[in-house]
């Protein structure tokens, strides 16, 4: 950059002239690629709405190109240099910019007192200058008091309103960036003279301040709020913590204290789980009665009359007349204290596929099991769905767990069979990795809606069983963690045209979250778009956090270019994309054992890609992780192992370490799942 | 006079009988089945055709009619001449029908060889007057081979060499690339036949009947049609469509999408199979896909009409398969439903000798060995009972290589065990290939080697 090479070649005398051409005009004479600005736009914003203000990329390119530039000095000079700063720093806080610090210090040969007498005296004389420019601009009065409670103002409540304007005062101002801060230092010596009195304590008192409210705002002023508001802390990461904070109390609010949950319903095929919650919506009121009187018509002509609940979640054609969930059916409730997503994932077999896309998404899984007899054996089985849908989950991060033991009624409600039931699933649950704590039994009837809302009244219920209902067990659920605080990831689970332009997407937030206006980037096709709209539960809101089941409305891409399994993300920070990569596997119970070739298909969030295992790296210990084999011949049932696999095309992934929701996987062969991992290393 | 309908034969001949005799065309002893048109009756041939000489007179016949032909499917590359002396060193000359002998031939091929065929060659004349004319010009060429480039969807074979044998056009040491054609006859001359290679001749001439097999393996949003032959998985066709999933009270675009993307297969199914060729179409499926897909597909035909697919509604077979990836393709055709009806085709045979290998591999671990060395020591304990090796291995132009895996073929042979090469374009080879292309199931436990598997994974790195 032309900057640089003038600071290398430095003529010390110069400065002040220098400086002042900066003050007037440099507009042009140094360029910074968009993208660049952009990179730099967050560093000093304190509230999102600022982010148009172009000025403050430029004053931190300009910022870290003089610190590179000091590097220029021997090594003495640049520890003087350093401890001058501290010094200057201290007293004047970050609202002088550094360059004019470092030129001041290079200038007074590394005395602290002369080079703050310089920048002092180069203030004041700035300050003139500025404010005959304010006048113009704003035409109204521009003490330094006035300008400060403007500040102060905007500082208090920051509406969105006020940037838009800033930015139409940017034309003029774009070239005073420094005098810009100037303005604002001005502002601070009229009010105290002395220099002893840092900006930090400036900006206090000034929050003091009344306000008279104005709508017109010169950017400088806005410019000088930045400043000040910085100050104190490393501007990048106040740039976002302030941010993320407002993400946090916003949610808070928008929750009302309720929690949102993600819940998946999961269990072999037929043991009822669309029957349970399709009753549990119709009790709770989100069917209205003449809907539900409908099914249940449509359904007794159908000749299945006992399905008229599961009609509630089993929406296509095809599902209603095979009276089998095959897609994940996704609908919202509230509890007292939780807003529940609900998934409704199929238990057949064959839409394995589907139940895990589902469940990738949920945060806790309710497992429902058919209690009546041989019905529960044959699900519990090997080839039964019980086991796996179990594994699968607990592989795939959720840790709570309620089990319905459903169509209690079809075995008189007798306990013998309840314990059967529960001491056998507890066995299997805890070697499957739930705790024991975590798990929690109920008797159900899903047909006959006993103990879904309310505690049952049956005699027969209540003579041995006096624990929850089943939505009081959905209701005390722990929350999980989000990480609202990490980079924007989605995953998506559905592409689809919506009315009007653009196309839509839907997914599950992982992490970060998302605001309508922001520019997102789509991996693998590693294109960026812009976020339209957001829609939570088919209501438009602003913006969305992770946790949330979101559909977004995007724009400035092509709709083919995006596939399920597509990752959206912050592009400043975006997901990895690779086709190969090493992960530890732990194996389940296969057949056939697993050796290098052999294919596999990868199921990772909503993604399904054919994969080969290229090579097996080592066995671990199950406990221990240390490596017991290396370069091991197979993989049979019950190990744990590194490998590295290979998949036909390329994949976006995070590594478990960094995102643990994101680093997980499952593989499956041939129509079994045979293994959960987590990726290790990506290799390119 | 009745005129038979299309007839499954490529190159079939028609003749009418009386109840009792038919008129075979005259070449008849190079057809190998007879097909009664009426009855849809199929028969082999099994004794040589007598000569009947030209047809006589077309009021004799009566009725029914039988045409004569080679089934399609079984075409069969024919040789011509086989001259090979007793040190090995020896030329061949063959004829080229179908797709499937181009693989073959690719397979047959090597650096070195010398390949004489038929080509065209694009000549620079020019006349006494200095006036300079091309001509394109159909000649003989003799090359001696460098390059070898099979393309497997469209099964052309490009030879690159330089010319060896004087020729009115071509300079000697000039280069030029033949693309063998069907029906051609080409010379092929080594300087080492092996017995690998020997095979494979024999192999790719074997008129055994064999079926071709379409199939279509499919779910929802994504499908693959395959054209399964003896020796080659092609993919006719991948279809990839977006669906929809399924919201609260829309449920529109869902079935909108399955529906194009159903109208997508079927086009494709009509445009990549051929009903004259294909015996069978497996429908796989996970779920219901399968059923939904085939009454679709079924309903479209009767309300457009469509003979060509109610002809052959009886050739689509319905099978389970987990998903619609092409790999999944290995469960349909190991599916019992399917073996009994194709009896037993080369690309289920491999299916079921790589499923051998891995259940021995879960039950005896040391009677299962997969990597060249290993094997080789096995080998060496004389304790190879199925030696699973994959054709890919012996497209090796390193001859020292190459001679490796054609002595472990031989000294396999000699202590009684059995040799299945399999087919690198089926996806049990694929499997296999990546596998380090070699397998052995044992006859007795061998205990297993130190690890020297470096050898095999630096090949991979």
């Amino acid at each position: 950059m032309a900057r640089h090479r003038n600071v290398r070649g430095y003529n010390y005398d110069e400065d002040f002239e220098e400086d002042d051409v900066y003050g007037q005009s440099v507009e042009d004479d140094y360029c910074i690629s968009p993208s660049t600005a952009a990179q730099f736009i967050y560093s000093r914003r304190d509230n999102p709405p600022f982010a148009e203000t172009e000025e403050y990329g430029y004053k931190d390119t300009e910022h870290s190109n003089y610190s590179v530039s000091s590097h220029q000095l021997t090594e003495v000079e640049k520890v003087q240099l350093d401890s001058c700063l501290d010094h200057m720093r201290e007293l004047l806080g970050e609202s002088v910019p550094e360059k004019v610090m470092v030129e001041a210090v290079l200038n007074s040969k590394f005395d602290v007192q002369q080079a703050l007498d310089s920048v002092l005296a180069q203030l004041s004389k700035q300050d003139t200058k500025i404010k005959n420019e304010d006048t113009v601009i704003s035409g109204k009065a521009t003490k330094g008091k006035n300008r400060d409670s403007q500040t102060t103002r905007i500082e208090s409540d920051v509406v969105p309103k006020v940037t838009k304007m800033t930015v139409s005062g940017k034309k003029q101002s774009t070239g005073f960036e420094v005098p810009g801060v100037n303005a604002e230092e001005n502002g601070h010596n009229a009010l105290t003279p002395q220099k002893g009195i840092s900006a930090g304590d400036g900006s206090a008192n000034l929050g003091i301040t009344e306000v008279p409210s104005k709508p017109a705002l010169s950017s400088q002023t806005v410019q000088a709020l930045e400043e000040q508001t910085s100050a104190p802390t490393p501007m990048k990461k106040s740039g976002k913590a302030k941010q993320q904070i407002d993400v946090k109390a916003e949610l808070e609010k928008r929750q009302g204290g309720k929690h949102w949950l993600n819940l998946v319903v999961i269990g072999h095929v037929d043991a009822g789980k669309s029957t349970l919650m399709g009753h549990l919506l119709y009790l709770l009121g989100n069917v209205n009665k003449r809907t539900m009187h409908k099914y249940e018509q449509e359904s007794k002509k159908a000749g299945k009359a006992s399905f008229a609940y599961a009609w509630v979640l089993d929406e296509t054609g095809e599902e209603r007349e095979r009276g089998v969930t095959m897609d994940v059916g996704m609908t919202k409730f509230e509890t007292q204290t939780k807003v529940i997503t609900l998934m409704d994932a199929p238990g057949h077999k064959d839409f394995i596929p589907n139940m895990i896309t589902g469940a990738a998404q949920a945060d806790v899984a309710i497992l429902v099991v058919d209690a009546s007899r041989g019905e529960f054996e044959a699900g519990f089985e090997t080839g039964g769905q019980t086991r796996e849908h179990g594994l699968l989950v607990r592989s795939l991060g959720v840790t709570q767990l309620a089990v319905a033991v459903n169509k209690m009624d079809q075995v008189n409600w007798k306990q013998e069979r309840f314990l059967e039931i529960v001491v056998k699933l507890g066995q299997f649950l805890k070697q499957a990795g739930f705790k024991e704590s975590d798990v929690a039994y109920i008797p159900t009837s899903g047909l006959g809606g006993e103990n879904l809302v309310t505690r049952s009244q049956s005699s027969e219920l209540t003579k041995w069983y006096e624990g929850k209902c089943l939505l009081e067990q959905i209701d005390s659920f722990k929350p999980p963690q989000r990480s609202v605080d990490k980079p924007f990831r989605l995953c998506v689970s559905d592409v689809f045209k919506d009315q009007g332009s653009g196309f839509c997407v839907t997914g599950k937030i992982e992490a970060g979250y998302v605001q309508v206006g922001d520019r997102l980037l789509a991996m693998p096709p590693n294109e960026t778009c812009t976020v339209k709209g957001i829609a939570l539960h088919d209501e438009p809101v602003d913006w969305a956090a992770a946790g949330d089941h979101i559909s977004l409305t995007l724009t400035g891409m092509d709709i083919i270019k995006i596939k399920v399994g597509c990752v959206f993300c912050c592009p400043k920070e975006p997901i990895k994309v690779c086709m190969r990569f090493r992960a530890r596997l732990l194996i389940f119970n296969i057949e056939i054992p697993i050796t290098k070739g052999f294919p596999v298909l990868l199921h990772y969030q909503t993604v399904s890609e054919p994969a080969t295992i290229r090579r097996l790296l080592s066995v671990l210990h199950k406990s221990t992780g240390e490596v017991t084999k290396k370069k091991p011949k197979c993989l049979v049932k019950g190990q744990n192992a590194l490998i590295e696999l290979e998949t036909q095309r390329p994949i976006a992934l995070e590594l478990y370490k960094d995102f643990k929701e994101l680093g997980r996987f499952m593989l499956r062969y041939s129509g079994s799942t045979i293994a959960a991992g987590v990726v290790t290393e990506i290799k390119e | 006079m009745l005129v038979p309908p299309v007839p499954p034969f490529k190159n079939g001949l028609f003749c009418f009988v009386t109840e009792s005799w038919a008129i075979a065309p005259t070449h008849a002893p190079y057809l190998d089945l007879c097909v009664c048109v009426g009855g849809g009756l199929t028969f082999p041939i099994s004794s040589p055709i007598p000569y009947f000489g030209e047809e006589t007179s077309r009021s004799t016949c009566r009725g029914v009619h039988f045409c004569f032909g080679r089934s399609v499917g079984e075409a069969r590359m024919k040789l011509v001449r086989k001259d090979i002396e007793k040190d090995n060193a020896g030329q061949v000359t063959l004829i080229p029908e179908e797709a499937e002998d181009m693989w073959h031939a690719y397979n047959l091929l090597q650096v070195g060889d010398s390949l004489r065929a038929s080509t065209f060659r694009k000549v620079q004349t020019e006349s006494s007057t200095g006036s300079v004319g091309s001509n394109r010009i159909r000649t003989t060429l003799t090359l001696c081979v460098e390059t070898i480039d099979f393309d497997s969807q469209a099964c052309q074979l490009r030879v690159k060499g330089t010319n060896i044998q004087e020729n009115e056009y071509v300079k000697m040491g000039a280069y030029h690339t033949i693309e063998l054609e069907p029906n051609r006859q080409f010379t092929l001359a080594k300087k080492q036949w092996d017995s690998v290679m020997l095979d494979r001749i024999e192999q790719a001439c074997d008129p055994g009947w064999s079926a071709d097999v379409a199939a279509v393996v499919m779910q929802e949003g994504l499908a693959h049609v395959c054209l399964v032959t003896p020796s080659m998985t092609l993919t006719r066709a991948k279809i990839e469509v977006n669906i929809p999933r399924k919201r609260r009270g829309n449920c529109s675009q869902h079935d909108r999408a399955l529906e194009r993307f159903y109208e997508q297969v079927m086009q494709a199914i009509q445009r990549h199979i051929s009903f004259d060729v294909v015996k069978c179409v497996l429908v796989a499926s996970p779920g219901f896909v399968r059923e939904q897909f085939c009454d679709y597909m079924f309903q479209q035909a009767v309300k457009t009409d469509n003979k060509l697919l109610l002809e052959n509604r009886s050739k689509f077979l319905q099978v389970h398969a987990s998903s619609g990836h092409k790999y999944a393709l290995k469960e349909a055709l190991c599916d019992p439903a399917v073996t009994s009806r194709l009896a037993d085709t080369k690309a289920a045979g491999e299916v079921k000798a790589l499923d051998d290998f891995y259940k021995m591999l879960q039950h005896e671990p040391d009677r299962a060995f997969y990597g060249l060395k290993h094997v080789e020591k096995a080998n060496e304990a004389m304790a190879i009972d199925t030696l699973l090796i994959s054709d890919e291995l012996f497209r090796h132009q390193d001859v020292a290589t190459r001679s490796r895996y054609v002595k472990l073929v031989d000294s396999v042979r000699e202590n009684m065990g059995t040799v299945r090469f399999f087919s690198s374009l089926h996806v049990s080879g694929e499997q296999l290939g990546q596998l380090t292309g070699v397998a052995a199931i044992l006859r007795f436990p061998v205990a297993e080697l130190s690890d020297q598997e470096d050898e095999s994974s630096s090949e991979e790195d």
